[in-house]
């Protein structure tokens, strides 16, 4: 592949050995799939955070990463979430030898001039990258938000890859970056209206059929932010999707129609009873959830507001843990809209998630949840049971 | 240059050249969960290799698989002294690439000839990824 003479000396060494080894690792990313040069970057969200996903192994890697102090972000970049709340760890019941590891690793991070913002959701507290930009993000429901709904460009990126991007400042030009990777692929029509969750169910059941295709959407009513986020988060979560459109809404929606309209392209329905058997097929358990989790991925202000609004004057007879980003819990906060959702007995839950956190070792057995994804997950990566539902009809009130 | 030495070309992954014992599977490779990385035994009993040892040894694999934090394992399988002297891979993917660089074990891919045919466990190899060869003592 080409480079630049400047990208020549980051490549051998002329900046020391850790920008040397990034840029390695965006030089063999880019031979792999056939790149011809590098693009620079404007944002960087960096995933492989939680000790529970990466380990003594990650956090060895990370630590000796950051001891070298030519081992700075170039680009604003943003931390994925972690295994515990950062500051709320003790009452939540975590351990204090995985918080202790976990601290360090957010630790590592810093030192390599990373915002600790430790959310999966960066486009809602600043990382908002404009539309035809490059970018490289790791957290595969930003990815797909920041490729489809904000019209920015990125491939799916691993940890290291992302973190070599933000430290060179650069990505390997190649898949979502160009044109012609975000040309639709199939057609999907939703012929009938869809509401809460069931944004989630479409968006699981297409991921696991298409794969890493890309989808152009088209819905019979009209989807609001909220709902994109856990449609892409679940396609990215059951199939490898980076990218889908939604007609008379995304951004390069109009540019994805017209390539319909020149080629011939499959075409998949989905009805109301596909939406229902879904719904039913993510629950693991029809017994009661003892813990229900929302914010997956991490709650938007209006998705707390709508919580906190309907627990008014209920007292909650199972846990309720609300996951969200540091920022959005300070405006709740300010808001009371914290002080009603542990009036209720809920807990607004900051930096982590029911994923990529051990719930497992808490004691609880069911969870319930109202993303698709984390219905995906939980199973998998905590061995527990899940109840997939609207966040309404999962709270159970005395 | 004798007769029994045989040259393959190949593409670069992670620079370094390194000289030893093959060890070979056509099973694709996950690190994380694959590997051990305290004794470089592999413990997917699934796998081709189950218990064998590929520490000090040159890795020939199809590609990887599984968990991104697989590349870790691969850096973490340096520290310990455990990892593989060298990796060839028929097609690289990002897992496996990507660890191998951090870790500083050199890596090529895409051989030009076909080298499950040629090699067999215990041959001698010596891999050298700046200059994208294979050199086989056979």
């Amino acid at each position: 592949m080409y480079l630049t003479p400047e990208e020549e000396k980051m490549y051998n060494g002329y900046y020391g050995s850790t920008i040397q080894k990034c840029m390695e690792i965006l030089v063999a990313l880019g031979d792999i799939y056939d790149a011809t040069e590098m693009v620079d970057i404007s944002s960087a969200q960096v995933s492989g955070v939680s000790y529970k996903t990466i380990g003594d192994s990650g956090l060895e890697y990370l630590v000796d990463l950051a001891s070298d102090p030519k081992a700075k972000t170039c680009v604003p970049s943003t931390l994925n979430p972690a295994g515990v709340d950062l500051d709320n760890w003790k009452d939540l019941g975590f351990k204090e030898e995985f918080t202790k590891r976990q601290l360090e690793i957010v630790k590592a991070y810093r030192k390599m001039n990373i915002m600790t913002t430790c959310t999966c959701t960066p486009y809602l507290i600043g990382n908002i990258p404009l539309k035809g930009s490059h970018i490289a993000w790791s957290e595969s429901s930003a990815v797909v938000y920041a490729n489809s709904i904000l019209g920015a460009r990125t491939n799916r990126e691993g940890g290291p890859g992302a973190l070599s991007a933000a430290i060179c400042g650069k990505t390997p030009l190649y898949g979502y970056h160009l044109d012609e990777e975000r040309i639709p692929d199939l057609i999907v029509d939703v012929e009938t209206d869809s509401l809460g969750a069931d944004y989630g169910a479409i968006g699981y059941m297409v991921g696991k059929k298409i794969g890493d295709k890309v989808p152009y959407f088209k819905f019979k009513n009209k989807p609001f932010p909220n709902d994109l986020k856990s449609l892409g988060a679940a396609l990215a979560s059951s199939g490898a999707v980076a990218l889908y459109h939604v007609e008379n809404l995304t951004p390069e929606f109009q540019f994805a129609q017209n390539r319909i309209l020149e080629d011939n392209i499959e075409q998949i329905t989905i009805e109301k009873k596909d939406i229902t058997e879904t719904r039913e097929k993510l629950s693991t358990s029809s017994e009661k959830p003892d813990l229900i989790c929302l914010g997956c991925p991490h709650s938007s202000l209006d998705e707390i507001q709508d919580i906190a609004e309907f627990l008014v004057g209920k007292k909650l007879k199972n846990e309720l843990w609300v996951c969200t980003s540091i920022n959005m819990k300070a405006a709740a906060d300010r808001m009371g809209l914290t002080a009603i959702i542990e009036k209720a007995g809920g807990k607004i839950v900051c930096d982590t998630c029911m994923v990529v956190s051990p719930i497992e070792d808490l004691g609880f057995e069911v969870i319930g949840v109202d993303s698709a994804k984390a219905a995906n997950y939980i199973p998998s990566m905590c061995g527990l049971d899940v109840v997939f539902d609207d966040f309404k009809n999962l709270i159970i009130d005395y | 240059m004798k007769d029994s030495v045989k040259i393959i070309k190949c593409k670069k992954i992670s620079r370094g050249q390194a000289q030893g014992e093959v060890i070979l599977s056509k099973d694709s490779l996950s690190f994380l969960g694959g590997v051990n990385p305290k004794t470089g035994i592999v413990i997917d009993p699934g796998h081709e290799l189950y218990g064998e040892n590929i520490t000090n040894k040159i890795l020939i694999i199809p590609s990887g698989k599984g968990s991104t934090v697989g590349s870790y394992v691969i850096f973490q399988m340096a520290k310990n002294k455990t990892a593989p002297l060298a990796i060839i891979s028929i097609k690289a993917e990002p897992i496996i690439a990507t660890g191998a660089i951090m870790a500083g074990i050199p890596m090529v891919h895409k051989p030009d000839a076909d080298i499950f045919n040629l090699l067999k466990n215990g041959d001698i190899v010596e891999v050298n990824a700046d200059q994208a060869t294979i050199t086989l003592f056979n």
